[in-house]
């Protein structure tokens, strides 16, 4: 379980530029939620989930996952727990070492890196199983440098390196949204596959209203740093993309509403 | 002949400046942070070794003494790079400049000979035959230069192969990555800047030995001449292939830089411009690359345009 309770994080405070991005956010995560994340532009949902992860601390608030307050653990620390996808297919992989190599550093995560070989014969034998449930042709290009792969692909092995060491949580930022359609699809189900396979608790950031509603058991929609939507289960099933579309043009709605308030 | 005679000396001193060469290449290449530690660290290992054979310590064991020095002084830029967050071409130069200051008080005195001490090269020396188309003395540097490299090369390649040597290698790639998967990236740096400034430090020991004394401004250029040996090495043998060829490849590099210099000045070329000639032939070895391919670039549209525009005119 990820309880998040009165985290906010402004940028360049005192400056210009100041930008609250979250503002006093509560949200827990129970153990198996596969939650999706919509929100316009700058709506903080990237900042939630680095956060989670911890590539910057909160100003306040605290970050417990299972117990344990991670909210100013450094980020390597935290990758223990933590599995993650970014927006950009570079991001993740690294591009000069071979598949096999960033498979076997993904399988060490969270571990001690140590003087012994750090990429075995016996870890390529199970690659090549696992690359060959993806069905990207990968399982015989364990000796390929990454930098070679298509964006899709690079996706895909992210993802299985993500889980290779299976994570408390797996935290994905439109780890799609680089993709053309079939190949965003193709990931996406590869996605669903992986979740399911290994009940994994998951946070999916998307602008794919259909996805978002599709995928999951929990959906929440953030604006301007807060969380304006919360639904989980039949009601989320039952919800259409029309719907979102009005709830956000409610949310919008109220705080231009706002704004004239306090300029009479 | 005077050029032959000219050419062992080289291939000695390639092989020794070369292990200088195989500790820049980890920073330069495989961490990607361009360390200027090096001018530094270099004259460090130097002064270590002939303070220290100069108190009556075996030759052998400076050498020792000199490497744990460069792991200090890579630690120092690592310190400045990963706590105090100086970038890593301004944290290399406070580095560089403090270790001047501390190679003077090393040796006490900014050049130390070592004409009537024993160095590792001319007790060699001592006992080796003469074979005739070789002095002793050249065949002490490479003996000793082909056993130190063979260590170097044997060991580096085995450690970049560990679990800790990827996740060096990873930083270079893509911090981001190494962190989400665990691994603290500013331990990454640190440990690549220690092993890198130890070898070079290592090398300024060996070279030390091998010339006859320590100078404190016997570092200075060094890093370019690094630059030097591994892009002669990437230009010749090209920048793929597997690691060993990569580390190889930056000791014939040394090795063909030393010749380089060896025949420029032999054709009168004044020493004091050495490093101006140094510094254009990086330059020209980094562009060469680039140029080539754009030039290639350029015909093959040339060609292919030329092609396409034939087919229409026949309609
Ligand atoms: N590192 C940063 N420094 C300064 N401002 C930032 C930083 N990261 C985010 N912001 C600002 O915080 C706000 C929220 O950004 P965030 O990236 O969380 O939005 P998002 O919901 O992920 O949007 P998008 O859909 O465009 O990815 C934005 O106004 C953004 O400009
Ligand atoms: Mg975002």
């Amino acid at each position: 379980m990820l309880k998040i309770s009165h985290v906010s994080k402004t940028f360049n405070k005192g400056t210009v530029n100041e930008k609250k991005a979250l503002n006093d956010l509560n949200l827990t995560i129970e153990d198996g939620d596969f939650i999706t994340v919509i929100g316009g532009n700058g709506a903080g949902k990237s900042t939630l989930l680095n956060l989670i992860a911890g590539v910057y601390p909160p100003d306040c608030g605290h970050i417990v996952l299972n117990q344990r307050e991670i909210a100013l653990l450094p980020e390597h620390k935290r990758a223990k727990f933590i599995g993650r996808v970014f927006q950009d297919p570079l991001m993740g992989t690294a591009a000069d070492m071979e598949i096999a190599e960033n498979l076997s550093f993904a399988a060490r995560r969270g571990q001690r890196r140590t003087l012994k070989w750090g990429s075995t014969k016996q870890e390529h034998e199970k690659f090549k199983k696992q690359l060959a449930e993806l069905g990207l042709g990968l399982e015989d290009r364990l000796t390929s440098k990454v930098g070679l792969l298509s964006g899709g692909q690079r996706q895909a092995l992210t993802l299985l390196m993500a889980s290779l060491q299976k994570p408390e949580l797996l935290l994905l930022d439109e780890h799609t949204a680089a993709l053309d359609p079939l190949t965003a699809k193709i990931v996406l189900d590869l996605t669903q596959k992986i979740v399911e396979a290994d009940h994994l608790t998951t946070v999916m950031i998307t602008h794919n209203m259909n996805d978002a509603i599709r995928m999951g058991n929990r959906l929440i929609m953030l604006y301007n740093g807060k969380i304006i939507y919360d639904v989980r289960g039949a009601a989320k099933k039952a919800l259409t993309v029309e719907d979102l579309h009005k709830k956000f043009t409610e949310a919008a709605g109220t705080e231009f509403s706002d704004d004239r308030a306090v300029l009479i | 002949m005077a050029l032959l005679f000219s050419l062992e000396g080289a291939i000695g001193q390639g092989i020794l400046w070369g292990i200088m060469a195989l500790g820049v290449y980890i920073t330069f290449r495989l961490l990607d942070f361009a360390d200027l530690t090096v001018d530094g660290s270099f004259a460090t290992g130097a002064a270590v070794s002939a303070a220290l054979i100069m108190m009556g310590v075996n030759p052998y064991v400076t050498v020792f003494v000199a490497l744990l020095s460069g792991f200090a002084a890579g630690a120092v830029t690592g310190f400045f790079n990963t706590v105090c967050k100086i970038p890593p071409i301004l944290a290399g130069i406070l580095s560089q400049i403090g270790l001047y200051s501390i190679n003077l008080m090393i040796m006490g005195k900014s050049n130390i000979p070592l004409l009537n001490s024993g160095t590792m090269f001319s007790n060699l020396t001592d006992v080796l035959p003469n074979l005739g188309w070789i002095t002793p003395n050249y065949l002490s540097v490479i003996c000793i230069g082909v056993l130190f490299v063979i260590l170097v090369i044997a060991l580096s390649y085995w450690f970049f192969g560990t679990e800790l040597g990827a996740s060096i290698r990873a930083t270079g790639n893509n911090a981001n990555m190494v962190r989400a998967n665990g691994v603290s990236t500013n331990m990454t740096t640190m440990v690549a800047l220690m092993l890198s400034n130890g070898l070079i430090a290592m090398s300024g020991a060996l070279v030390c030995q091998q010339q006859g004394y320590a100078d404190v401004k016997m570092g200075i250029g060094a890093i370019v001449m690094a630059l030097a040996s591994i892009v002669i090495g990437e230009t010749i043998f090209g920048r793929k292939g597997g690691y060993l060829r990569r580390l190889i490849s930056i000791v014939v590099g040394s090795i063909l830089y030393r010749i380089i210099v060896s025949v420029v000045l032999q054709l009168g070329l004044n020493p004091d411009n050495l490093k101006l000639f140094t510094a254009l032939l990086v330059a020209i070895a980094l562009s060469i690359p680039v140029l080539l391919e754009h030039s290639s670039q350029k015909s093959a549209y040339k060609k292919l345009t030329e092609a396409v525009e034939s087919v229409e005119e026949k309609f």
